[in-house]
């Protein structure tokens, strides 16, 4: 019952803009850390010493693109505790697996509606705890 | 979820087991749960060719023999298990446990709540959350 705060890698404005409206609408205080590339939000990383307790990760990205992003963050020991969860509009099944297979934990296609999958992500990860200690 | 495919519950306590059950009963979650009592038999699922590849597995953690951290390593080690959903369902609290989970890449981890109705909730939450997901397509 501890979710602080949330780090969303979105390059489209608006989609960026629809999630932080999402977590006002069910009043949820998160901190809310956006970055529009993957280079930024690394750099933001290496730069903090608390992490966010989980990594909102769109694939599509210029430059670096998600799945790249995911192989570092997978494979270094300060950030590999975070829980990278994909919000992509990529229905490819090759996504999909390689996603999984670098241990997302959970991989959703944007919806129309914005607003109910914000409320499910935050309701799930409410109940979860975190590797606070670790950060 | 998503597909209806199996959901491995690997849990000791027989009395938790059931409360899980009857949570998906009363939440009509139609996804057949294959329920496991700790790691050694959760592999022995998984190895057995016969048995569907769940499409998530809950974890308990305190178990006999293989506890769940030692499952975990094991499955997160594995190119075909690897890619399975695991979200931790425990009454441990203790930080090394949520962060030794968390290194192996959990999607979740739960304190089972003790009150029946919370932990109705938490399974909601869990099911609303997989629905939505999408899942590796375990062939």
């Amino acid at each position: 019952m501890s979710l602080g705060s949330i780090l969303l890698i979105e390059d489209e404005r608006i989609n960026a803009m629809a999630f932080q409206k999402g977590l006002l609408r069910i009043n949820a205080g998160n901190k809310l850390i956006i970055k529009e590339t993957a280079e930024n939000a690394l750099n933001y990383l290496e730069g903090e010493t608390k992490m966010p307790d989980i990594i909102m990760l769109d694939l599509n990205l210029p430059k670096m693109n998600g799945i790249d992003f995911l192989k570092i963050i997978k494979s270094n020991e300060k950030f590999k505790q975070i829980p990278v969860i994909v919000l992509t509009t990529s229905v490819n099944p090759k996504d999909k697996i390689d996603c999984f297979n670098l241990q997302v934990a959970g991989y959703f296609i944007k919806p129309i509606d914005y607003f109910e999958l914000i409320k499910s992500i935050f309701n799930y990860w409410t109940n979860s705890e975190f590797a606070t200690a670790a950060n | 979820m998503k597909n209806n495919k199996t959901i491995l519950l690997v849990e000791d306590d027989k009395i938790d087991a059931m409360t899980v059950k009857r949570a998906m009963s009363d939440l009509k979650i139609t996804n057949p749960l294959s329920h496991v009592n700790d790691g050694l038999e959760a592999l022995d699922y998984l190895k057995n060719s016969s048995n569907e590849i769940p499409c998530i597995i809950l974890l308990d953690l305190n178990m006999p023999r293989m506890n769940g951290i030692e499952l975990l390593k094991v499955i997160k080690a594995h190119s075909d298990y690897k890619k399975i959903p695991v979200v931790v369902l425990t009454t441990s609290n203790a930080e090394k446990d949520k962060v030794e989970s968390f290194i192996l890449s959990v999607a979740g981890y739960m304190i089972k709540p003790v009150d029946y109705k919370q932990f109705v909730d938490v399974i909601k939450d869990i099911n609303l959350y997989w629905t939505i997901s999408e899942l590796p397509d375990n062939k």
